[in-house]
């Protein structure tokens, strides 16, 4: 699916999006901030899980390790986020890499056990580092910033750059050689390599950009909320919203992550003041059982099947027509 | 251009399953030769094996292009295909959910052949025209025909100067058979194409077979020189004419 203006609809939120700092109060921004920091996790969890067809399970551990990458960053020496970030980007870019090389032979559950599994290794890992802060975890100070209203709105408007820039990302590999690549292989991987498509270098490619965009979702975390420690930032929510957005949405696509996290991101805001927040991971399971019965294709699945039979139904009142006149 | 390929005492299989015992083959350059044989004596094997697909135990494989010799053991598919030898899989592998276009465009991967992409999309719709007709189509909802059309239109957007096909006829109605095969002749002398086809349907084979292998119980029970030799052997006729 492609909408074509692209660019000017992503400017159009960038600047609607700085605006609206000076206008609502802050809890929007906080609520915003964590719906874009879902979007990062989605649409990259999409370039693997969607477009290549290869289930992590793991999510988690790319996002915390972002987070831990500030943590020492900021532990060390304190620099700016337009250093903390790209650093972010290369520790889990590199880490996905190294992921990729050791479990890529694996297919099906056994890579999605390998993901869940590496991720728990890295928490116990963390655990047990006293730079960071073990167990106990570690505060960050945040300072104000001129221009901006306040430091989660800075925040909001950072992620809101970081969101745009990933779902470009996403869509560019999805329309290019690699995203027909890596589509090859989640059709079949063995046909994939008689036709010579490089599938190792191209799953390599894609773990590392999976990493990346999840280290720069969390590289933000630790300014966002202050203080991290092991259980909130390995947290199973965040591993679950990465899969759930993409699937709700419809995997096969750039889009549907998009439209995934927006939906559910918002749904669970929502429901975090309105109704409980003990109820999140409940409606996340529900909304994910009814999508996988009902529309495994997700919504854009959905819109393609409706755009479908639209046409039929044009069509056909067309050959009546012309049966009749 | 010169493009041989050698396989020299070739012993591969699966696990403790021993497939091949030392086979030996040459396909010589613009030679089209065919691997005759019934089911599960080891054609897709080797084939499998010159690909890159299954790694032999013993033995060795290369190709010989213009006066350079390339050992293909040890390489990965899609190391073979950047060499110029490109697969026509069995049962077509398609990726079903893709459209024809994209199918087509998947077969460009190699380096070589990225700059004409154009071009041989426009070769390949001249060759198949149907392909033209059905570009935006989902692959998996043609008929068994076109869909082996849409195979060798993929394996040919790599620009292969070898062309390995395994089992063309394989679900195919025996008009359909008699199509492909002679597609394949034509294309293979206006592409100027070495050709190495794996084949049960003999008679359709020896049409375009300069020569030929008899596979048997992996191991290789009969040379034929030419068709003619292949076709006035008694082995053959015991294994395949039943008389």
């Amino acid at each position: 699916m492609r909408i074509a203006p692209f660019w000017p609809l992503a400017a159009a939120t960038f600047v609607i999006g700085v605006a609206a700092t000076f206008y609502f109060n802050e809890y929007y921004f906080v609520a915003g901030y964590l719906v874009l920091q879902g979007l990062i996790m989605a649409t990259a969890w999409n370039i693997l899980g969607g477009f290549t067809g290869y289930v992590n399970f793991g999510s988690a551990g790319f996002f915390a390790m972002g987070a831990y990458t500030s943590v020492v960053l900021y532990t060390a020496i304190n620099p700016p986020l337009f250093v903390v970030i790209p650093a972010a980007a290369v520790v889990c870019g590199l880490l996905g890499l190294g992921a990729g090389y050791l479990t890529l032979r694996l297919r099906g559950v056994y890579f999605a056990i390998a993901t869940l599994a590496m991720a728990i290794v890295l928490e116990t890992l963390m655990v047990n580092w006293e730079y960071v802060g073990g167990a106990i975890g570690a505060f960050i100070i945040t300072e104000d910033v001129p221009f901006f209203a306040s430091y989660n709105a800075y925040l909001f408007v950072l992620m809101l750059a970081l969101a745009i820039g990933s779902v470009a990302l996403a869509r560019y590999l999805n329309f290019s050689r690699i995203g027909r690549g890596l589509a090859a292989i989640r059709d079949d991987e063995v046909a994939a390599e008689c036709a010579g498509v490089p599938t190792l270098r191209l799953k390599l490619i894609s773990t590392t950009v999976m990493g990346a965009m999840m280290g720069v979702a969390g590289a933000l975390y630790p300014y966002f909320v202050t203080f991290v420690e092991p259980v909130s930032a390995f947290s199973l929510i965040v591993a679950v919203n990465a899969i759930a957005m993409p699937m709700i949405g419809g995997t096969s696509t750039w889009v549907g992550p998009v439209i995934g996290a927006l939906l559910l991101g918002s749904v669970q805001e929502w429901t975090k003041v309105n109704i409980s927040s003990e109820l999140n991971l409940l409606i996340v399971g529900v909304l994910l059982v009814g999508f996988v019965a009902l529309a495994p294709q997700g919504i854009v699945g959905l819109a393609q099947k409706f755009a479908a039979w639209t046409r039929e139904q044009r069509e056909k009142r067309r050959g009546d027509d012309s049966a009749t006149a | 251009m010169a493009n041989r390929i050698v396989v020299d005492n070739v012993e591969a299989g699966y696990g403790t399953v021993q497939v091949l015992h030392g086979v030996s083959v040459t396909v010589e350059a613009g030679e089209t030769v065919v691997l005759l044989g019934s089911n599960g004596n080891g054609k897709s094997t080797l084939i499998n094996c010159i690909m890159g697909i299954v790694r032999p135990k013993a033995g060795a494989i290369y190709l010989e292009a213009d006066g350079e010799r390339f050992d293909l053991v040890g390489r990965t598919p899609a190391q073979i295909v950047d060499l110029g030898i490109t697969l026509v899989p069995e049962g077509r592998r398609l990726f079903p959910a893709l459209t024809v276009e994209e199918n087509l465009m998947l077969g460009a991967f190699r380096k070589e052949a990225r700059a004409r992409i154009e071009q041989n999309l426009e070769t390949c719709f001249e060759a198949f025209p149907p392909l033209r007709e059905r570009k935006t189509q989902q692959a998996g909802s043609m008929s068994g025909g076109e869909q082996q059309m849409l195979a060798i239109g993929r394996a040919l957007m790599s620009e292969p100067k070898v062309l390995l096909i395994d089992e063309p006829s394989v679900g195919l109605a025996p008009i359909l058979v008699s199509r492909v095969i002679a597609k394949i002749r034509e294309l293979k002398e206006r592409r100027d194409l070495t050709v190495l086809m794996a084949e049960q349907n003999f008679n359709q084979a020896i049409k375009i077979a300069d020569r030929g292998y008899i596979i048997v119980h992996g191991e290789i029970a009969f040379e034929g020189k030419s068709a003619a030799d292949l076709q006035d052997n008694d082995m053959v006729k015991q294994y395949y004419l039943g008389v």
